[in-house]
């Protein structure tokens, strides 16, 4: 991809972006955009939609029409424009924290519904934008402003929970799986229905700054020696063998084709 | 050509919302808007449009926004519990100039209250429900029939000024049966499109920025954050943001006596009631069984923006009486806006409306 090519899907008049030193986000909209270049969508059929936090800024930098809305409610807002207008492609770009706590329900529906939209989460384990807070995918014992002696509640895994809810493409990596990551996106972005992809992000500021990762490189090198194919997953469990607790799965969770909503005809 | 049909209230309000042109759709069943749900469920899939029951109702306002933004004209019903649910998605409604329609069937609060009966319990809710300042139009029908019309008036006024509007109904207008004419086809004003060369959010003379339907190329960026006229977030600029919001409620405050849709009989009288909704209905029987009486009544089918300028028809007026389904949340709106005259709020819950007699009551009590 020409740098040509890359620049037109960005707001020139809007850059440099509120993103931190570190910030993995700015990978996770680099590694979007490719793909979704790659799809041959055009700017003007192609809707990005968020809700509140870092990762839903990310919308206000791209060149396309875009919604940036309440807390939480992305995937509800993006319900209406996929299903009004089936003939936009329609990304929504989310947090933990908006995603899985305040915007729980509407990401169990919005999977059950297979609508046809792909939903790119930044998972930073973090409230970063407020100032770092705990979320429900803070792991156990990690620092947060809410969580000073620990974390102490079950994280959320996201991907996990798509699935169950119908889904039909799941996928995680890391903001170190940059190669992965954009073919993830990829797939999702082909993939008639509801498309997940989870994506670990750093944030060097809240959450790297309170748990022993204050080197950005540190947090990359975290993800990259504690993410375990799924696929090497499964073998170690069906050799009986103990899976390591800090240990995290990454890889293609499902790709399926249950009926989907506002697919274009 | 009009067809005459017998129909529900609620029935009227779908059969106002498709011919208005309403194309899409979200809500949640709650009682006692639910038929409206059901009837879209029916109806609109013929009519080429969306229905979807989502998963609650504040799923549904923001699935409301979001295919506005595709240029459908969106709707969704609730009553009371419901409505309070959306007030923050209908915040960003306003702060994004986001049309669309907010149909409230109220029910007796607070809380789950009386689900099956009526109530205006929500008139300040529509008003001031959302943080932040803001100005908004609710529309209240006393009949059957004007359930149909002002549905295809808020579609309108909500496309003319960028607005939500609410259509204001209760219980007793929204499951009584009445005798409608529709008509074949009513008037549609369409949203107007941004001029070229003009930014996203740059308001022309009348206040209201032209409207970027997503799809069409205007590359509009959409933000419920304090934004410039690029649309692009400025959420620390002091005069920006005096600016922007006194615009969004002056472009409605501004035009609050075109906009007003009101009925005033016998504005020379002394006693005058005011009054929208179920208990115009019955003030209007209290004006038939007493012509001799001269008897003041000015019916608000628009009751925000407030039109104050009506109140000052009757020129003769000493006392308004103010009979309405709550403990007198208009009737502290009309006490705002007169000087030397008397405001008697005949507020009332429980679910009935009042009766004629105990009004007649009321004005003889005054005289």
């Amino acid at each position: 991809m020409s740098t040509e090519t890359y620049e037109k899907w960005y707001r020139q008049d809007r850059l440099p972006h509120i993103y931190c030193t570190g910030c993995g986000n700015g990978t996770v909209m680099n590694c979007t955009i490719k793909a979704v270049d790659a799809m041959g969508w055009e700017i003007d059929d192609t809707v990005f939609v968020s809700g509140i936090g870092c990762s839903s800024r990310a919308p206000g930098y791209i060149t396309t029409d875009s919604l940036h809305t309440t807390h939480g409610r992305a995937l509800a807002f993006a319900t209406g424009v996929k299903m009004a207008n089936p003939d936009l492609h329609v990304v929504v770009f989310t947090g933990d924290g908006d995603l899985s706590a305040i915007g729980g329900n509407h990401f169990i529906h919005a999977c059950r519904r297979n609508i046809d939209m792909t939903v790119i989460c930044m998972n930073n384990m973090i409230y970063g934008m407020t100032g770092g807070q705990g979320s429900p995918c803070t792991p156990v014992g990690k620092i947060s402003t809410t969580t000073p002696y620990g974390a102490t509640e079950p994280v959320f895994d996201l991907a996990e929970l798509a699935v169950a809810a119908g889904a039909n493409y799941v996928a995680r990596w890391t903001s170190y799986h940059v190669a992965e990551l954009i073919k993830a996106i990829g797939v999702g972005l082909e993939t008639p229905g509801l498309s997940f992809i989870e994506a670990m992000v750093q944030c060097p500021t809240a959450y790297g700054r309170r748990n022993k990762l204050r080197q950005v490189g540190e947090q990359v090198e975290y993800m990259r020696s504690h993410a375990m194919l799924l696929a090497k997953k499964h073998r170690l469990e069906e050799q009986g063998k103990e899976i390591p607790e800090d240990m995290f799965t990454v890889g293609e969770f499902i790709r399926r084709y249950r009926p989907a909503m506002g697919v274009p005809k | 050509m009009t067809t005459l049909e017998f129909m529900q209230g609620n029935a009227a309000c779908c059969e106002g919302a498709l011919a208005a042109g309403c194309n899409f759709f979200g809500g949640y069943p709650i009682t006692p808007s639910t038929e409206i749900a059901e009837r879209m469920a029916l109806k609109m899939p013929k009519k080429g449009g969306v229905f979807i029951q989502m998963e609650d109702e504040i799923a549904s306002i923001g699935a409301v926004i979001g295919a506005s933004w595709t240029g459908a004209r969106a709707m969704t019903a609730t009553s009371g519990p419901g409505f309070s649910l959306m007030m923050e998605n209908l915040g960003y409604a306003v702060m994004t100039e986001t049309p669309c329609v907010v149909v409230n069937i109220q029910r007796g609060g607070p809380s789950t209250g009386q689900p099956t009966m009526s109530a205006q319990g929500d008139m300040l809710q529509c008003r001031f429900g959302s943080h932040g300042d803001i100005s908004t139009i609710a529309l209240v029908p006393s009949t059957v029939q004007e359930m149909f019309d002002l549905t295809v008036k808020s579609f309108n006024l909500a496309d003319r000024f960028r607005v939500p509007t609410f259509l204001m109904s209760d219980e007793t207008i929204g499951h009584m049966r009445e005798k409608i004419s529709i008509p074949d086809s009513v008037e549609i004003i369409p949203r107007k499109e941004p001029k070229p060369g003009k930014l996203t959010y740059e308001a022309e003379d009348d206040m209201i920025p032209g409207f970027p339907t997503f799809g069409k190329g205007y590359r509009a960026h959409v933000t419920g954050l304090t934004h410039n006229e690029r649309g692009y977030p400025e959420a620390t600029n002091p005069e920006l943001h005096e600016a922007l919001v006194r615009r969004l409620v002056d472009k409605i405050e501004s035009k609050r006596h075109e906009i007003a849709d009101y009925d005033a009989v016998n504005t020379d009288a002394e006693t005058v009631f005011v009054t929208y909704g179920p208990s115009t209905r019955a003030v209007r029987q209290v004006l038939h069984d007493h012509p001799e009486e001269n008897i003041g009544h000015l019916n608000l089918r628009i009751v925000w923006p407030f039109p104050e300028d009506t109140l000052k028809l009757f020129t003769n007026a000493k006392t308004f009486i103010v009979p309405e389904l709550n403990l007198g949340q208009m009737a502290r709106e009309v006490q705002r806006h007169v000087t030397g005259q008397q405001v008697i709020p005949m507020g009332r819950l429980g679910g009935t409306i009042h009766s004629p007699d105990e009004l007649y009551e009321k004005v003889q009590e005054v005289a």
